[in-house]
């Protein structure tokens, strides 16, 4: 039995009836408990795993209706909640809470017979780009394990990569799909936003934000995302899917079609060699497939990092002040205590880098300096925005490397914040914008990850991904080591 | 110049659910911390979903207050940490960033005087606060959710006001006009509520706020003028600060905590999408609005010929007013009206007598057509007004029922006033010399009939016997 299986291949191996689904999640669980003590993809492993794969077993032996998913494992990223069981977004302030529903997509993936296996790692409260601001600890990545996984869905991204499931939902707000995706060798995809219901998402940056698959293949994202899409009653901001199916012709080919090179990205300051020859190599690969391939810049690329931090910081002051340990919370002796050291009390069990961006979102928004910062980084988001439907009146796709550097070591890059911060700057314009954007494992050079990114326009996922399963046709990458 | 401002809060209590959640508008019944779910307790995860019906119900009252009314609306989060705000911050609107909220720039008038309305805005109530036994032994300070995310509109005017009368006044054309609309019933407790800010001529602006009623609101800002003359007239500087309303004292009292510049980090609520309000959309509630106040006065005052103070009593209630309507049969309206503002507004004086009433329009047009027609007579029809409202049936059957019909039978009649005739035989004799005399042997004849002889029969008949 291959655990590193892709989706689509599990579900025909179990329709040929190869292995149960019981024999999957055990080697599955199997797999965790060997590797995971070192990798540290998962805060919790489900206790019911067993229980639903027999579940599933009875329906496929007894000929009954059997949901898409036929048992397959999915990891979820510890900020989607699931009724009665913790949802701890990698924090020590939700540490105890018991979510009280169910997210949206949990329950789609539940309705089409998926086994959540687990919930996985995560920087506190998806801020941070290594799961090194983890509350819990960070992951490892499975390729070398002295070298971060990225982040925030860092956990996502190991557990995929070290076949310790065959999919995982991650969310991302500047970049943390895809830069871990990038870093682990696994497809990641971050879709339009609206495209996939929030609903039981903890929110950070809920202007920007969107749930997706991270997968070991393109044709997983598809079909994963056929699953997690579409309009949701629960969700004001969702839009339709149309009920694509974004398998269909996904083979079709991207001879003709026009991809911009984004020049900012590939001539930045911090991009490595490695990189940028993986990239260049990956444009000569797209024109081999008959596309043509164009440099294209956007003047607004370089404002984007600063517009980010000032954005998702203003709406992380005010999506996190909620957690005040009045409502639920931790245990601690409230006497002597009035209502705002209370409170100070409470928040000081956010990690360093929350409280960074707390600081941070309390002073961007506030009345005297708002128009310095943060009406300014709306501004660089209306002109961005105006920007990107320009460039897509003539292209098809955009493209770059996802992230400009390769997986680096633990407490190499945390010490400068703003240095930190600037590993985004390749990620970000797809939030910002509200594009599809994905991430496709490209090289292994030096023994870690290199990938690349494309992005489409609005709605686009269905050309993104046929553009994706082109590019990943041409890759032959080796075994993971782990 | 005395100016006087007031920001009212009123509760869209009209509407079925919160203004983000399925939870009830309504939550005075429930036990504490029972009328909520994950949305209006800000559980992680949660979204809020816009209930439309609020964003129309708030239109409806910017429209009835001749506002300005915008095409699209978005909403905003004001950031500050209270105890009664789960999510620790307020979902509300900003007119500012070139958005509006959901109607500025309008008036009304009150007692010919014009007031201006700055603003309308749409926005949810943070929960109760409740100190329970706050004395020296147990500071509990509890928290009530149920009222969390209820539909609120604010009104904030213009310090137009100069007189506390002005403000009451105000107010109770306010609340007729929300009671009109449908949109609220201002007499829940807590559904509508005022702060207010007051100041003379020469002095900084004082606002007032925890006014509990309506009633206190116009003594608060009478104090609140008085103390600022005697301020004035001592020479001391009359400072800006905030001052709360107690109640008990029936003063209002420094709130002594200095109120920094307020810092509330507005910025969008991006959850809630904009929520287009088009020309067609404003159309269609322009069309379902009720006839304002104003114009169903003038128009009974015009077409009916109903006094000017009885049509003002009666548009100024929609209940009455609705009741009025379906009873009016354009023959009879002003009777009608009279009936109504003189009978039946005394017999249904409360609201639980109003909701246990089997009234109906017709009934008050049978009977108005009962007493023209000599059928009944006034007296008469206020006992069947009182069994109409117990048991709903029709006016014949209790006229019937209680043998209230007029005694028009002229040999009852006759025999009646035979008996009548010999026991006043004084009257009888000074009736040939004074006719006055003649109704009051009509009121003795009355008397034993129990108010049901037919007064113009008994009348003629009277005459006849005494040969006048
Ligand atoms: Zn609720």
């Amino acid at each position: 039995m291959d655990l590193g299986i892709s989706a689509l291949n599990y579900v025909s191996s179990i329709k040929n009836g190869e292995f149960t689904v019981e024999e999957f999640t055990s080697k599955s669980l199997e797999r965790i408990s060997q590797v995971d003590e070192k990798l540290h993809a998962f805060l919790r492993v489900n206790d019911l795993a067993i229980k639903n794969a027999r579940e599933i077993d009875t329906k496929i032996k007894s000929n009954q209706n059997v949901g898409k998913c036929y048992g397959m494992p999915i990891s979820v990223k510890d900020n989607m909640c699931i009724e009665g069981s913790k949802t701890t977004c990698a924090s020590k302030v939700l540490e105890n809470f018991i979510a009280p529903y169910t997210s949206t997509v949990i329950s789609k993936l539940n309705s089409e017979d998926a086994i959540i296996i687990g919930k996985t790692n995560m920087d506190e409260f998806a801020m941070g780009l290594s799961t090194e601001y983890s509350a819990y600890g960070p992951s490892r990545n499975p390729w070398n394990i002295d070298y971060v996984p990225g982040g925030s869905s860092g956990g996502s991204g190991v557990s995929v990569s070290a076949n310790e499931c065959i999919a995982s939902l991650g969310s991302d707000t500047g970049g943390s799909i895809r830069n871990p995706a990038s870093f682990c060798s696994v497809v990641g995809l971050k879709p339009t936003y609206g495209l996939v219901s929030r609903y039981g998402l903890v929110s950070y940056a809920n202007s920007i934000e969107q749930i997706g698959p991270m997968t070991k293949t393109v044709e997983d994202s598809a079909f994963l995302l056929n699953i997690i899409s579409g309009i949701d009653s629960n969700d004001n901001t969702t839009v339709d899917n149309k009920n694509q199916d974004y398998l269909n012709n996904i083979d079709a080919g991207i001879s003709g079609k026009k991809i911009g090179i984004v020049t900012e990205m590939t001539n930045s300051e911090g991009l490595s060699t490695d990189v940028l020859n993986a990239t260049n190599d990956a444009v000569k690969t797209f024109e081999k497939l008959g596309a043509n391939c164009e440099q294209v810049s956007l003047q607004m690329i370089p404002y984007t990092v600063a517009a980010y931090y000032t954005i998702t910081s203003t709406e992380a002051g005010s999506n996190l002040a909620r957690y005040d340990n009045i409502r639920y919370g931790y245990e601690f002796d409230s006497s002597g205590f009035e209502f705002n050291s209370y409170i100070s009390q409470a928040r000081s069990k956010l990690g360093p880098e929350v409280i960074r961006r707390m600081i941070l979102g309390g002073f961007v928004p506030s009345a005297g300096h708002a128009g310095k910062y943060f009406l300014k980084a709306l501004k660089v988001k209306s002109k961005l925005i105006a920007e990107i439907n320009h460039v897509f009146e003539k292209f098809d796709f955009l493209i770059s490397p996802t992230v400009p550097i390769q997986p680096f070591k633990f407490g190499e890059k945390i010490q400068d914040p703003v240095s930190f911060m600037m590993i985004d700057f390749n990620t970000v314009t797809a939030n910002l914008t509200g594009i599809p954007a994905i991430s496709v494992p490209y090289k292994i050079t030096n023994g870690l990850p290199i990938g690349i990114q494309i992005m489409a326009n609005r709605l686009e996922e269905h050309s993104l991904l046929q553009t994706a399963y082109a590019l990943e046709k041409t890759v032959d990458l080796p075994e993971v080591p782990v | 110049m005395t100016k006087i401002g007031l920001e009212i809060h009123c509760q869209l209590t009209k509407l079925e659910s919160k203004l983000f959640c399925p939870c009830k508008a309504d939550y005075r019944e429930f036990e504490p911390n029972t009328n909520i779910c994950p949305v209006c307790m800000g559980i992680p995860g949660s979204l809020p979903l816009l209930n439309k019906k609020a964003v129309e119900k708030a239109t409806l009252i910017a429209m009835a207050l001749d506002c300005k009314t915008p095409n699209k609306i978005a909403f905003f989060r004001k950031n500050y940490f209270y105890p009664d705000l789960p999510k620790n911050f307020q979902i509300t609107q900003l007119n500012a960033y070139g958005n509006t909220s959901i109607g500025w720039e309008g008036k009304i008038s009150v007692e010919d005087k014009e007031i201006k309305i700055r603003r309308i805005q749409l926005e949810e109530d943070p929960g109760r606060l409740i100190y329970e036994g706050a004395t020296e032994k147990t500071k509990l300070t509890l928290v009530d959710y149920n009222r969390a995310g209820t539909p609120l509109v604010e009104i904030v005017t213009e310090p137009d006001f100069e007189t506390p009368h002005q403000v009451r006044e105000f107010l109770n054309i306010l609340s007729d006009l929300l009671e009109n609309l449908n949109v609220s019933d201002p007499g829940l407790e807590g559904a509508m509520r005022a702060d207010a800010n007051v100041s003379i001529e020469g002095g900084s602006k004082v606002e007032i706020k925890n006014i509990g009623s309506f009633h206190d609101l116009e003594k608060a800002v009478h104090f609140e003028i008085t103390r600022q003359q005697s301020l004035a007239e001592r020479k001391i500087e009359i400072i800006q600060e905030t001052r709360h309303w107690d109640d008990g004292r029936k003063i209002t009292v420094s709130a002594r905590t200095k109120e920094e510049e307020a810092e509330y980090r507005y910025h969008l609520e991006a959850d809630i999408p904009w929520v287009r309000i088009n020309d067609n959309t404003k159309n269609q509630l322009r069309a379902q609005m009720p006839e304002s106040i104003s114009s169903k006065k003038e128009r009974y005052v015009s077409k009916y010929g109903i006094t000017s103070q009885v049509a003002g009593i009666l548009s100024s209630d929609r209940y009455f007013s609705e009741l009025f309507e379906k009873a009016n049969n354009e023959t009879n309206a002003k009777d009608i009206a009279n009936m109504i503002t003189t009978d039946i507004m005394g017999l249904l004086d409360t609201r639980e007598k109003r909701e246990m009433s089997k009234l109906e329009g017709d009934h008050i047009s049978d009977l108005v057509e009962y007493i023209k027609s000599n059928k009944i007579t006034r007296a008469s029809a206020k006992l069947a007004l009182d069994e109409v409202i117990k048991n709903g049936k029709q006016l014949s059957e209790i006229i019937e029922d209680l043998d209230l019909g007029h005694v028009s039978d002229e040999a009852t009649l006759s025999d009646i006033i035979t008996e009548v005739l010999d026991e006043e035989v004084k009257a009888v004799e000074d009736a040939k010399q004074n006719p006055d005399i003649v109704n009051f042997l009509v009121g003795k004849v009355m008397q034993k009939t129990h108010g049901k002889a037919d007064p113009e029969l008994t009348l003629t008949l009277l005459k006849k016997n005494l040969g006048l």
